[in-house]
């Protein structure tokens, strides 16, 4: 397991308490698992994508990590419609932990409320949390 | 006692240790009105040589080869087990282990699996094979939960001649889940009556057995063209695998899920249990199935190796979530039928299908030279159906008490068809014992 | 330096079937044939499964050098939490292999199959005996199907009261097949947690028991090796709003003849014949998980139920009430006769086993609580959860540890679960353990505990001697290859 110091936090995303990230590019909100997720679950060999199309609130399950031993539910970080997935991530699910927050994106979201990004954690926020979770 | 190697000299040293001052004392966290106030009331100790005495007149008392000729099938088979695959399943490396979630220390166990898995997958013409379930009845319930939750959908339709038993568990499995289950009938012919399936909408599944209970080959590619392309998941079932050492596998005829009992591989037949549950399906569905799966790897040092895998469809991980609450299966089991089938071999499995279809046949043809009727017209493999006269109970009776039993009555499963019997003839008969029950049931 | 019973030595490779065999050869004797062959419809027929010819050399070696590459109980210790690895009695196997039990059919008529239905009938007694229940059926094929059973009960009874009830308590301490089989009836999982004793109180019980739960799943001593000391106070409040109380009896090791579960409030328990009652896991079963219910419960029994009338055993399926049909026939008689021969080679002297048991792991406990960190430094039953803390600033975990056990001669204990202790290490020694090799497993421990100080990577790249080495689970789940 990584140190905190280790751990890759970008400055350009909003953070959930369940380590899910989102990212506003245009009109889209692309949405993804954090480092510290990743490095928690270990090496992912499968991940079950939500289905395009599908509407979701904030806070709902969107789908699910698996790694060998353990299985982890993502959920939505905002409300929205499903306008896209990640399908790289079928043939090559380790790209979660290789690249989180480029190339393991899991979903594009067009978001019903856009307000809710500003209800993310900010980095430093973030970075808070993960600390008083490991004392 | 032979099992408990502790002296008193060790008890004594060991209490010191522990702090406690007596074995009794160890128990002191439990509070006093939750002890047991009474001491066991159990009988023994025996001695080994009392207990060999006491089960051996326990055993005596059971109608089994050679002193009976029993011509039951009906979901446990007579066949011959070779005395090497005893002799193997005596190494206790692989009895006495657990299930190998340390692989390094399990590849025993772990590669008999993985080529229990492949024997049955190439039987049954399917891609995947688990590691066993408990039985062929929970093997059908579990593929029909399996259907439901790859179609979503909990309308199922089951033959009528799918083993009675078979039937009643899956009602007491899918019963609480709030499916509904449609029953298809049976034809004049033996088979099961196909006419409500096309007519039957948002069905998950339909199962069919074949041999079905009647003995009979079932029409397993009409149903495979039915459900092809639809919703609708195509589940077999077989009570006895080795008709597939003769007619067509179930993956080459459409099955999405086939399913059964494997204990005439080399499983002793054991008053019913413990046996086999067999479940293959094709790729597509494998992350939906239910039970442990062995997949092949490589390790550190690229080695080839194998390992449980996919565990996180099964309950110590997804819990509440799991395609199944399964833990425990029928491991040894599987590892017999494997050791089984190899010594059988390709050319083996064909050879003693025949064999045993064509005694089955041999009867058959005797009994309707006798002038007994055989109402089922379908093909069967190594057991039929038999309609005697009226008042057969008392020829039954008097076959018995000779140490024949003449077969299975079929009154308590299909009542509208009385004075039914199915006889079962496998490999173990010889042309004698067939002529003398003939001749016996000639009166 | 102690001689540890990890050592080196030739072990053989042996390729799969597949990859051996020729066409022609044969391992089985063909019986004679002496009929002739029949017509058959050619458009039935397929071409038969594609296996390898082999001759019979070629399986017995085959098998006999798989065999040596797997750790069984006969090889050594084999210390797994909650999984009962004790000694498997060889008398047993005999009986179990009879040809009166071996070879007969389960249709045969009740009067055809007298002692092995005598062997259910009186086994059902001893285990109600054993546990304190009312009524016993042997059923169920394993602990989870048990588990389902009793569910299956649950429903039935609240079902039979009008009552509908969709939630069922669950400890954190729970095996997982717990809330599996609950889900199996429609129950939501109800999680709970245990206090800082390691145990369940009262209070949290009755914070959520209400007219919507069906009743609690516990197990008794629990999978930290703790006895439930408030049981009889939950059981009273799962009792006072109409529920019930499932017990797990797969630590029934260190029960017996210790507590008897019907006294303190347990109305269903499952038990684990290949566990407690010494038959074989076999690489993973078969086993066995009847069920024991209280008077009220037993309408709702499985069917047949095995009865006895002037001294003539016979089935009956005359139950209305019954929950139904879980195992096509009776359950596995086999497994049923290794257990009933156990039970009357020990008679009373079973609680001497529970005695030893809890023995063993207390003596385990006091000697290596200085070495691994003790989840709860508290006295235990058949089993102790130890963790990885003590090792986390080497950066040493617990798998690595237990890897590195391996290569002393010792199968690892159970590792990762309860879940509620982070990187634990479950060790249950049982009571066939001797002090001699007690003492060379701790001895063991303490080795490897200070490799990790001093030479890491021992640790990492750890087992090293058997046959094969650390495996790559990630491709074989990336890419199951689950077929030749």
């Amino acid at each position: 397991m990584k140190e905190i110091s280790e751990l890759l936090t970008p400055h350009d995303i909003g953070y959930t308490r369940d380590h899910e990230w989102a990212r506003l590019d245009g009109e889209i909100i692309r949405i993804g698992v954090t480092d510290y997720a990743q490095d928690q679950l270990g090496d992912i060999v499968f991940v079950e994508a939500p289905e395009p199309g599908k509407i979701l609130k904030k806070g709902e399950e969107c789908g699910t990590l698996e790694s060998v031993k353990a299985v982890a539910e993502v959920y939505m970080p905002v409300s929205g419609e499903i306008t896209g997935v990640n399908t790289a991530l079928e043939e090559s699910p380790g790209l979660v932990n290789t690249a989180p927050y480029t190339d393991g994106w899991i979903a594009d979201v067009k978001p019903s409320n856009l307000s809710e990004m500003e209800g993310l954690m900010a980095h430093d926020a973030y970075l808070e949390m993960l600390k008083g979770m490991k004392e | 006692m032979r099992y408990l190697p502790h002296t008193e000299e060790d008890i004594a040293e060991m209490l010191q240790v522990t702090g406690a001052s007596s074995l009794d004392d160890l128990f002191s966290s439990i509070p006093e009105d939750c002890r047991r106030k009474t001491d066991l009331g159990l009988p023994g100790p025996v001695t080994e040589w009392e207990l060999n005495d006491i089960m051996a007149a326990l055993a005596q008392s059971m109608a089994v080869a050679p002193q009976y000729k029993v011509f039951l099938g009906a979901g446990s088979y007579e066949h011959h087990i070779p005395a090497t695959v005893s002799y193997l399943l005596g190494r206790s490396e692989f009895s006495t282990s657990y299930t190998p979630y340390q692989p390094e220390i399990s590849q025993g166990t772990l590669q008999a699996l993985f080529e229990y898995q492949t024997f049955a997958a190439f039987l049954l013409g399917m891609d995947v094979a688990n590691a066993s379930l408990y039985d062929g009845a929970s093997a059908l319930a579990e593929a029909l939960l399996m259907a439901a939750r790859v179609s979503r959908l909990k309308k199922v339709a089951v033959s009528n001649l799918i083993h009675p038993l078979y039937r009643r568990v899956v009602r007491t499995y899918l019963e609480p889940a709030g499916f509904e289950i449609v029953e298809l009938p049976f034809s004049a012919d033996g088979r099961t009556d196909l006419s409500k399936l096309e007519s039957t909408e948002g069905l998950g599944a339909v199962a069919i057995q074949s041999p079905n209970f009647f003995g009979c080959i079932e029409n397993l590619g009409a149903v495979g063209n039915l459900t092809r392309d639809t919703q609708t998941l195509f589940i077999t079932s077989f009570t006895e695998p080795l008709a597939y050492g003769l007619f067509k596998s179930p993956g080459s005829q459409g099955a999405d899920i086939s399913c059964g009992e494997g204990q005439s591989f080399g499983i002793p037949q054991s008053y019913g249990g413990p046996t086999l549950g067999m479940l293959a399906c094709l790729k597509r569905y494998v992350r939906s199935m239910p039970g442990r799966l062995v997949g092949m790897t490589e390790d550190k040092e690229g080695k080839r190796g194998f390992v449980l895998t996919l565990a996180t469809r099964e309950q110590h991980i997804r819990r509440e979530k799991a395609t199944s609450n399964i833990c425990t299966n029928s491991g040894l089991c599987a590892v017999t039928a494997a050791m089984y089938m190899a010594s059988l071999g390709g050319s083996g499995t064909r050879e003693l299908a025949r064999l045993n279809y064509d005694k089955s046949e041999y009867l058959k043809r005797e009994l309707r030279k006798a002038g007994f009727k055989i109402p089922f017209a379908a093909a069967t493999f190594n057991e039929f159906v038999v309609e005697f006269p009226p008042g057969f109970e008392a020829v039954y009776q008097r076959l018995i008490d000779r140490k024949v039993v003449a077969g299975l009555p079929l009154a308590p499963y299909y009542p509208r068809i009385p004075n039914h019997y199915l006889l079962c003839v496998t490999e173990t008969k010889t042309k004698k014992d067939i002529d003398a029950l003939v001749s016996q049931l000639k009166g | 330096m102690k001689e540890f019973a990890g050592s080196t030595g030739l072990v053989l490779n042996e390729p799969l079937l597949f990859e051996k065999g020729k066409k022609g050869r044969s391992a089985i004797s063909l019986p004679r044939r002496d009929v002739e062959f029949s017509e058959l419809d050619e458009t039935l027929t397929g071409s038969g499964p594609n296996f390898p010819d082999l001759s019979e050399v070629e399986v017995v070696r085959h098998y006999t050098r798989l065999s040596t590459w797997n750790f069984g109980v006969d090889t050594g210790m084999y210390p797994l939490g909650s999984c009962t690895m004790k000694y498997n009695p060889k008398t047993n196997e005999k009986q179990a292999a009879l040809p009166g039990f071996a070879g007969a059919h389960p249709l045969l008529p009740a009067g055809l199959s007298q002692g092995a239905l005598k062997v259910m009938f009186e086994l059902e007694r001893l285990l109600a005996e054993i546990t304190g229940m009312d009524a016993v059926s042997l059923q169920p094929a394993a602990g989870a199907h048990g588990e389902f059973a009793g569910m299956l009960v649950f429903h039935a009874y609240h079902k039979s009261k009008g009552s509908r009830r969709s939630k069922i308590i669950v400890p954190d301490t729970a095996h997982g097949t717990n809330p599996a089989s609950a889900a199996l009836c429609g129950y939501s999982p109800v999680n709970v947690k245990s206090n800082e004793r390691g145990v369940l109180s009262a209070d949290t019980i009755a914070g959520v028991m209400d007219d919507e739960t069906a009743g609690i799943m516990v197990t008794n001593p629990n999978t930290l090796g703790f006895f439930e000391d408030n049981i009889k106070e939950i059981a009273e409040i799962v009792h006072a709003k109409g529920g019930l109380v499932y017990a797990d009896g797969a630590n029934m090791n260190a029960m017996l003849g210790i507590v008897s579960m019907g006294e303190v409030g347990i109305d269903v328990l499952h038990l684990n014949l290949h566990k407690t009652f010494s038959t074989p896991h076999g690489g993973g079963g078969p086993g066995a998980g009847p069920i024991c219910v209280r008077k009220h419960l037993e309408p709702f029994l499985p069917v047949p139920r095995i009865l006895e009338d002037n001294g003539e055993y016979y089935l009956s399926y005359d139950f209305p009430s019954s929950i139904g049909k879980l195992h096509a026939f009776y359950g596995n008689s086999g497994i049923i006769v290794r257990a009933y021969s156990y039970i009357l080679s020990l008679g009373p002297g079973l609680k001497k086993v529970s005695q030893l048991a809890v023995l063993n792991a207390n003596y385990i406990k006091e000697k290596l609580k200085d070495t691994l960190h003790l989840a709860y430094d508290r006295p235990c039953m058949h089993e102790c959860v130890f963790s990885d803390k003590l090792q986390a600033p080497l950066k040493i975990t617990t798998l690595d540890m237990v890897k590195r056990l391996i290569d002393y001669g010792f199968h690892p204990p159970t590792i990762y679960f309860p879940l509620v202790v982070h990187g634990a290490i479950m060790i249950e020694p049982t009571e066939t353990e001797c002090k001699e090799d007690l003492d060379l497993f701790v001895e063991a421990f303490k080795e490897v505990v200070r490799e990790a100080g001093e030479d890491p990577e021992r640790l990492y790249n750890a087992p090293w001697r058997p046959k094969v080495r650390r495996l790559d689970e990630t491709s074989a789940a990336r890419n199951p290859r689950l077929t030749y």
